[in-house]
């Protein structure tokens, strides 16, 4: 069963097109990467799907209950306590104040962050625990389907590996869908269930992998050899590490 | 266990609020020698002791009228700073929201600006003679303009990351400003708010001194027509002193308990 399912998006900034003819779908589960060159336009798809952006051209269906996303930023609230941050979800869900410290302790848990870390502000917490606040806020409603844009681009190898395990864990508990956009194609394998390419122009999806065993279940051998596979023998990954920053806004 | 904490928080927060207070005691003693220094250096006429004005202070307040006149001041301060900060609070946000509002606005402000408060106070005084209406509005339009671009401010420089994320996790417009954008807007509202506040009481005091509208700048206008050097300072004081009880009681709680996460960003030096 597909949860969400973008249908021939197009969309434009100032009259120039960055998007064309995109066409995806994610099933009940599964974890999908996106992955294309820096500039090609992958976070606008999320933003399109995710409903930020409203796309120009093509129809967005989303069978999920509901989504999340993390932001490439923390996108934390600095006046707000970690605590404050992670149940803000729920306070938008019309969660009363009182009901809301069980789940946020629980999702706080599951992204790594100790009890303590709750009453601090996101300017006395460090990079990653701003990553781990926002990964907690996007699990404390218990979404179907989960946006990722780009979101460890900004850690270290370290921080990112540990982030990744946090929601490979993550998924498999909580049975989520995700959309992950990265550029990161070690990222990517590690991470998803299939990878789709993105065109280097915005034109369309250029091709999809569905990579072998669950996510998680492939270790460093496996990621590094399947990423010297595609990249050396894949057409499909010839261009992914093509930058022209300058083309694209 | 958070009442308890967040408790225990305030009144460290208090604390060292009132701690702070030793260093404004030193600023304040301070101008105290160097206004005792011109003293000595000019004589009783042009610059009365501190002592002696403290106690003329001390004497109008015990008076019974200068607790009167105080409030009718503080009264009329306070009303024209309401009147500006609603005003002008509604009117930046929504210039802030519209781009041709605030196109239009800009010109407007700079007018506004340019008029020397003292001129509206001679058109206050023919439209509504000397009365409550002429302090007021003198406020109201010369304290609005520095409100409206603190919210104009507030609205065009807010993080609107943060608001897509909360569009992402399900707010509507109408939450999206209320639970974010307000927010973001009052850090830079906050500190336009305390400077129109003191230009309320400055303003008010001088309108009711050329209108002749009582009040503490009635009072200044008698002791300068009878020359009682050490009254006129008492008054000053007395009005300085109504305008830091007026910010440090209502203002600043206030925004300390809104701007928490500043504090707690703050570096140590500044914290302490």
């Amino acid at each position: 069963m597909t949860v969400l399912e973008l249908q021939r998006i197009g969309h434009s900034f100032f009259g120039r097109k960055v998007l064309d003819a995109i066409s995806l779908s994610v099933g009940a589960g599964e974890i999908v990467a996106l992955v294309g060159p820096s500039g090609s336009g992958k976070s606008t798809i999320a933003h399109i799907a995710a409903g930020v952006v409203d796309a120009r051209e093509g129809r967005v269906v989303r069978r999920y209950h509901r989504h999340t996303m993390v932001f490439q930023d923390p996108r934390l609230m600095p006046w707000a306590t970690a605590r404050d941050n992670i149940g803000f979800p729920l306070r938008l869900a019309g969660v009363r104040r009182g009901g809301r410290d069980g789940a946020i302790r629980a999702a706080a848990l599951r992204a790594g962050l100790l009890p303590e870390d709750l009453d601090k502000y996101p300017s006395e917490l460090s990079g990653g625990m701003r990553q781990r606040t926002a990964i907690a806020r996007a699990l404390v409603t218990d979404p179907d389907f989960i946006y990722f844009d780009e979101p460890f681009t900004a850690l270290d190898v370290a921080l990112k590996r540990r982030m990744q395990d946090l929601v490979i864990k993550a998924a498999a508990s909580a049975h989520f869908a995700a959309l992950f956009i990265t550029h990161d194609l070690s990222e990517a394998i590690r991470i998803s269930h299939r990878i789709l390419v993105l065109d280097a122009n915005g034109r369309g999806i250029a091709g999809a992998r569905i990579l072998p065993g669950a996510p998680g279940s492939r270790d460093d051998a496996a990621v590094f050899a399947l990423r010297q596979r595609f990249l050396t023998e894949d057409p499909l990954f010839a261009r992914i590490h093509d930058i022209d920053e300058r083309l694209r806004p | 266990m958070r009442p308890v904490s967040s408790a225990l928080d305030r009144l460290s927060r208090f604390g060292r609020f009132l701690w702070s207070g030793w260093a404004g005691l030193a600023g304040l003693a301070l101008i105290a020698a160097l206004w005792q220094a011109g003293h000595e250096a000019y004589g009783d006429f042009i610059l009365p002791a501190p002592l002696d004005t403290l106690i003329a202070g001390w004497r109008l307040l015990h008076d019974g009228s200068a607790v009167e006149l105080l409030a009718l001041t503080t009264r009329r301060a306070l009303a024209g700073f309401a009147l500006c900060a609603v005003i002008g609070t509604a009117a930046g946000v929504a210039a802030g929201y519209s781009p041709a509002t605030l196109r239009l606005s800009r010109p407007v402000l700079t007018v506004l600006m340019g008029v020397p408060p003292i001129a509206w106070i001679v058109l206050a005084m023919i439209w509504f003679g000397a009365s409550d209406r002429t302090v007021a509005m003198t406020i109201l339009v010369s304290t609005t303009p520095v409100v409206f671009i603190g919210a104009v401010e507030g609205v065009t420089t807010r993080d609107r990351g943060i608001e897509d994320m909360a569009r992402v996790f399900g707010a509507g417009p109408i939450r999206r400003f209320t639970h974010v954008a307000a927010r973001q807007i009052s850090t830079q509202l906050f500190p336009a708010l305390i400077l129109a506040l003191g230009s309320s009481f400055k303003v008010a005091i001088m309108a009711e001194l050329l209108a002749n509208a009582g009040g503490i700048g009635g009072a200044l206008a008698r002791a300068r027509a009878m020359l009682d050097i050490a009254e006129a300072m008492a008054w000053v004081g007395l009005a300085v002193a109504a305008l830091i009880v007026v910010e440090y009681v209502l203002i600043r709680p206030l925004r300390s308990e809104l701007e928490r996460w500043r504090d707690a960003a703050a570096p140590w030096g500044v914290k302490r």
